[in-house]
């Protein structure tokens, strides 16, 4: 990626930030044909407040999700270069991430090499962390051992975790273990959150990482969490709740009272709108329009900020 | 590469009113009002099909066919995927007796129940493939 390249994506968010300022609603959608897409939810609208992402001093992180190294088929022929293609993004941005999270399904079938290559392209990433929740596709046989031999190190549990950074508390669960069609948590890891949590003061920011989202975004699907319920309850006091998922394959935002909820699209293809197929299986779209389904998700939060600004951007 | 910017704010604020008038039907559509929040039983959310008495499943377009099967103690069930992509038929949950290998194309697995009950799974690389053995004395 050349460096004008670079100066262009600088130039597009600066403008992004001022074109969204008018929207003024805790929850916007802007979608720009070719380059990006976009949520904003930094609260009320200030045109005068500066743009987070340009803030050496605020948080900044990224969310990849979904590669499925190793898959085979005509919705994605070379995922493995897709997913560089998004690596290459994320180092050409104009900040370094202070931790890039790949919420899941890094591996198509679990295999030792698709473990091994993943974690190979990971590690090309420019930034001080790269975390990780597991897919139901990295535990299809022996329920996340070689995920967690290969990305497990300092979890707790199955593989959760919990970490704060630049006043921000995180949680990364997992839901893809303990399968009944639904995303499911399990008594041990609702217990870890909510002890997690409990000596938190209510204005702290949290953000919380699933594979399967942890709203119900299309049960007949399974994407949902069937005892998301009991982790939320113990998140309703925080101000502010964001909670940022993959699996599902396409952007959707959805707020419920103090939590934010956030899917994010695939570095590798895409999947139906619910309800718009039999079953949610890989979609082939028309030769040339690939990329603009997949993407990369920038997050930035500023202390004192109510809220996150969530950008999603098309994969160039 | 650098485009002019007056070109690119055009064409971020139409594509962006555009994009916007066809994102809310979307939105509207997948959020229906029968699904109250996250208060989300566990239970299926259709009515499963009538149980039928069968040794072989088959497994194809994604889906375990038949859904409901009902077998004698000590009958051993076979499992065929015709499916270009690798399915698994594997017990709901962490314990459960069924626990294949990823199936290719043409790839069969067998079990033989040795306990009466009722045995539901799923596909873990596709959990919404799910469905059920039931297992009579």
């Amino acid at each position: 990626m050349s460096e004008s390249t670079v100066d262009e994506h600088g130039m597009t968010r600066r403008q992004l930030m001022r074109h969204t300022a008018w929207f003024g609603a805790a929850v916007v959608l802007t979608v720009a044909g070719g380059e990006v897409i976009s949520h904003i939810s930094s609260g009320p609208a200030d045109a005068a407040a500066p743009d987070p992402f340009a803030d050496p001093h605020a948080l900044r992180f990224v969310q990849v999700s979904d590669s499925h190294i190793g898959f085979k088929g005509t919705a994605n022929t070379a995922v493995e270069q897709s997913f560089t293609h998004a690596v290459n993004q994320v180092n050409a941005l104009p900040f370094r991430p202070d931790f890039v999270m790949h919420t899941g399904d890094l591996t198509h079938l679990s295999t030792p090499a698709q473990f091994d290559q993943v974690k190979q392209m990971m590690s090309h990433l420019n930034t001080a962390q790269t975390l990780t929740v597991p897919g139901e596709h990295d535990s299809v046989d022996d329920a996340g051992q070689k995920y967690r031999a290969a990305f497990g190190a300092g979890t707790a549990g199955d593989g959760w975790y919990s970490f704060d950074l630049k006043g921000v508390h995180f949680l990364a669960l997992v839901n893809t273990l303990s399968l009944e069609k639904l995303g499911h948590l399990g008594a041990d890891q609702l217990e870890f959150i909510r002890k997690d949590v409990a000596k938190l003061s209510s204005d702290t920011p949290i953000v919380v990482f699933s594979h399967i989202p942890l709203f119900a975004m299309y049960p007949a699907w399974g994407w949902g969490t069937d005892d998301a319920v009991q982790a939320l309850s113990y998140l309703r006091r925080f101000s502010s709740v964001t909670c940022l998922n993959g699996h599902v394959h396409q952007l959707f935002t959805k707020t419920e009272g103090n939590i934010t909820f956030h899917s994010a699209t695939t570095t590798a293809y895409p999947l139906p709108k619910p309800g718009a197929a039999p079953a949610p299986t890989p979609v082939t779209l028309p030769a040339g329009k690939l990329a603009d389904a997949l993407g990369i998700r920038e997050v930035a939060y500023r202390p004192g900020n109510p809220g996150l600004a969530v950008k999603d951007v098309k994969l160039a | 590469m650098r485009k002019p910017r007056g070109i690119w704010e055009i064409a971020v604020v139409g594509l962006a009113a555009v994009a916007l008038a066809a994102c809310s039907p979307a939105q509207s559509s997948t959020a229906p009002s029968s699904m109250p929040g996250m208060d989300m039983p566990s239970s299926s959310q259709s009515a499963p099909d009538a149980p039928v008495a069968t040794n072989t499943v088959s497994i194809k377009n994604f889906a375990f066919a038949p859904t409901t099967i009902t077998v004698k103690v000590g009958t051993t069930v076979t499992w065929t995927n015709s499916d270009q992509d690798p399915h698994t038929v594997t017990s709901d949950g962490k314990s459960g007796p069924l626990n294949s290998k990823p199936l290719n194309q043409g790839d069969t697995y067998q079990y033989t129940f040795t306990q009466a009950g009722t045995f539901s799974y799923l596909c873990t690389i596709h959990p919404f493939m799910t469905a059920t053995v039931t297992v009579t004395p």
